[in-house]
């Protein structure tokens, strides 16, 4: 299984490589996402993925999941979600207020002269 | 083209408070069982987004006239003031109360002061949610 | 007071909390601000003599026990740098209330800036890894917001660079911590270090020093090293002055403190690669920052690529690990973060006064502003470390350091540095301030002596820092030798 994992995370992090080089803001957008799906499964898998029951009160089993990974997890999409969210607000505001979304033409050479 | 969304829009008036119902159902489930402020909080954001979705905004500026950047605030406002608490009684930040009371009608309580910080959770979250939806989806 | 070392952090939360609610009123957000930061400066010296006569101070949020719950730590260094954090976020706000333009104070200005205090205290309390993740996310959002405020063509631009940047270090950051988790099964960072050299003395894996260099990745992007500053220069330069001084004199402190702190906790074991590795990155840093301050004729470029110089000056320190370079390290951090958030607000008023930040074009501000240029002076001298100014007591002991471990290299980069440094910024001095005197289109717009408050009390605490030093370095050494001497904090939050 964590065999399986590993190869998972590393194609998530290929494509969101692949995207974030890219030159449209949209994709290289896409490409963060991807790449902290990629973060978090990573985190997953890295708690140890043994088949325990629940972490919960009243669950009488022998032996629990780490619940702390998925704390981590919960609190990491929370981050990276709000992270988005700016950075689409960003990027189209830009397209708005720049005229294009692709990254070539935001070169920046403004006090290097 | 004018699109006529009936079907959705009659559905979205019973589903509607289905939703906002569980979503509150979640949030209280919250204190020993999955659920709580940030569930709760998603699910009520989504019920206000399928009213966004059925109707345009403008008419559901007018039902909710909430500003959602105070509804931030306020939760986090709840949440700082829960934790807050704690240093009166000169215990940790963030240190939690509980304990049983008897309420004549309704019987044993337990109260805790977590599910105050999972109600500042809560409006955050709405708030956070709807303010980045308006941002994004109020520009035509 | 149990809860005392909190106050720094939930002081300005609060005040945040309060000005998203208080954003109609202007005159009452700079009061709430300009109140809450001044209170956020008397409990940080508060704290800071906490430290000093009860020793480490730790909290146990939620009253769960370290390690299992989220435990903040102050031992003499974090207590120092909330402290200069404070003092600095005071003038910044002191500069703001000018210095920014009602348009984007009306836009929650002094509320992402309280915001982004919190980040930058808690991630210098903090004493759990992942907690610290979360606290930099706090100040990187609210930083988000800074350099964006406004919307200005050139903001705008440079965000989408400095938000992909760090939506990637973070994404390593939690990688990094992922790793480290699975290794020690445990984020309390005292906790940590215990796991580690209990894992050191069995056998010496190979992955623990994956994840050193990892960590480095992740601190030196926030940080600025070498190679990783190349996305600062252009970031820094877009937002308006008071927000790029608080960047500047901030943020990557914030980075290099992380550093300092995982170096000395986790990879202590590691020494011998790592060490080669930041010794090198560190004399990089510094020669890269260099490079940059004497070209550029925009004045502030040349007071970030010194940014670059500072954070290259205070890694060799700590590379070298020996107690006068870490002594040295630590107390050119703080003379560091005074003095570019003092010189970023003087330049910026120069640029205000000029109506542009291009050198050729200034000229001859000593006549009409001796105020400002005498300020400029010293700040320039205190920069460059010309005793009895406080930039040379760090230097000397961070030479001194190196000298003592035999990187008579490194040592000697130190000591040429300085003398870059002093020419990159009397540069800014001889062509901006001296010379023949220019008459400037909006000059008389500017609210010069109330922009000029700020700047000269910076001045002014540097001063006294560096003139004062045989008051200070007691603090110094304390915070220093928690650094070389780990027990004291491992025990204070394990209560061992």
């Amino acid at each position: 299984m964590e065999i399986l994992m590993a190869f998972v995370v590393g194609i998530l992090f290929m494509s969101a490589t692949y995207l974030m080089l890219s030159r449209s803001v949209v994709r290289i957008i896409l490409g963060t996402t991807i790449l902290s799906h990629g973060v978090h499964l990573l985190l997953l898998t890295m708690g140890g993925l043994k088949g325990g029951a629940a972490p919960l009160v009243g669950e009488n089993a022998s032996s629990y999941t780490d619940p702390l990974p998925q704390a981590l997890i919960l609190t990491a999409i929370v981050i990276a979600f709000g992270v988005t969210a700016l950075f689409l607000v960003v990027g189209y505001r830009s397209y708005k207020v720049l005229g294009t979304d692709n990254m070539e033409k935001l070169r920046g050479n403004e006090g290097n002269d | 083209m004018k699109t006529s969304d009936l079907i959705l829009q009659t559905a979205t008036k019973l589903i509607l408070f289905l939703i906002v119902l569980f979503s509150v159902y979640i949030f209280f489930a919250g204190h020993y069982t999955p659920g709580g402020g940030f569930v709760g909080g998603l699910l009520t954001s989504g019920a206000i987004l399928l009213l966004l979705l059925a109707f345009d905004m403008k008419t559901v500026q007018t039902i909710l006239p909430f500003n959602y950047l105070y509804m931030v605030a306020l939760g986090l406002l709840f949440a700082i003031g829960t934790g807050a608490g704690a240093l009166l009684f000169n215990t940790p930040f963030l240190t939690h109360a509980f304990g049983d009371i008897h309420v004549p009608v309704l019987g044993e309580l337990h109260l805790h002061t977590a599910t105050l910080f999972d109600l500042g959770v809560y409006l955050v979250v709405v708030g956070v949610t709807m303010s980045i939806i308006q941002t994004i989806g109020g520009d035509e | 007071m149990i809860n005392f070392l909190i106050l720094p952090i939930l002081i300005p939360l609060i005040t945040g909390v309060l000005l998203i609610f208080a954003n109609k009123s202007i005159m009452l957000q700079r009061w709430i601000a300009g109140l809450s930061a001044f209170m956020t400066v008397v409990v940080a010296a508060m704290l800071v003599q906490k430290v000093k006569n009860d020793g480490v101070q730790t909290l146990n949020l939620s009253n769960w026990d370290a390690p299992f719950g989220i435990t903040l730590v102050s031992d003499m260094l974090s207590a120092l740098l909330v402290l200069t954090t404070s003092v600095v976020a005071f003038a910044c706000i002191i500069y703001s209330f000018k210095g920014i333009g009602e348009e984007r104070e009306k836009f929650h200005y002094y509320a992402a800036f309280n915001f982004l205090i919190v980040g930058v205290n808690g991630a210098f309390t903090t004493g759990d890894i992942f907690n610290l993740f979360v606290f930099f996310e706090v100040m990187l959002m609210s930083s988000y917001v800074l350099i964006l405020l406004g919307g200005t063509k050139i903001q705008l631009r440079e965000s989408i660079k400095y938000i992909l940047v760090n939506v990637i270090s973070s994404a390593l950051f939690v990688i990094s911590i992922a790793y480290l988790y699975s290794v020690v099964g445990t984020l309390n960072m005292a906790h940590i270090s215990v796991r580690l050299s209990e894992l050191s003395g069995i056998s010496q894996p190979g992955i623990v020093t994956i994840i050193g260099v990892l960590f480095l990745i992740v601190f030196g992007l926030k940080g600025a090293i070498f190679p990783l500053y190349f996305w600062l220069p252009g970031s820094y330069y877009a937002p308006p002055v008071p927000v790029m001084a608080i960047f500047g004199a901030l943020l990557t402190k914030v980075g290099v403190y992380s550093i300092i702190r995982t170096y000395s906790l986790f990879f202590f074991e590691e020494a011998g690669y790592i060490q080669q590795l930041l010794i090198v990155l560190a004399i990089l840093t510094i020669v890269g920052g260099l490079i940059g301050a004497i070209a550029y004729w925009d004045v502030k470029k040349i007071v970030i690529y010194n940014i670059i110089v500072a954070v290259g000056l205070i890694l060799f320190g700590i590379a070298t690990m020996n107690q006068d370079a870490l002594t040295g390290s630590v107390f050119y951090l703080i003379h560091d973060m005074i003095i570019k958030a003092a010189l970023f607000l003087l330049v910026g008023l120069m640029a205000a006064i000029a109506g542009t930040s291009n050198l050729r074009s200034m000229g001859g501000m000593i006549k009409r502003y001796p105020g400002l240029g005498w300020t400029f002076f010293l700040a320039a001298l205190a920069l460059a470390g010309i005793p009895p100014l406080s930039g040379f007591v760090g230097k000397l002991l961070i030479v001194q350091g190196g000298f003592a471990s035999e990187h008579y290299w490194g040592a000697a980069i130190v000591l040429m540095s300085s003398l870059f440094v002093l020419i990159s910024i009397m540069k800014i001095f001889i062509n901006g301030i001296w010379g023949k005197p220019r008459a400037f289109e909006n000059e008389e717009r500017v609210p010069y002596k109330k922009l000029l408050i700020a700047p000269v009390i910076l001045v002014i605490l540097s001063v006294c820092y560096g003139v004062g030093a045989d008051f200070v370095y007691p603090y110094i050494s304390q915070a220093a030798e928690t650094l070389t001497n780990t027990n004291i904090y491992i025990d204070a939050v394990l209560k061992e």
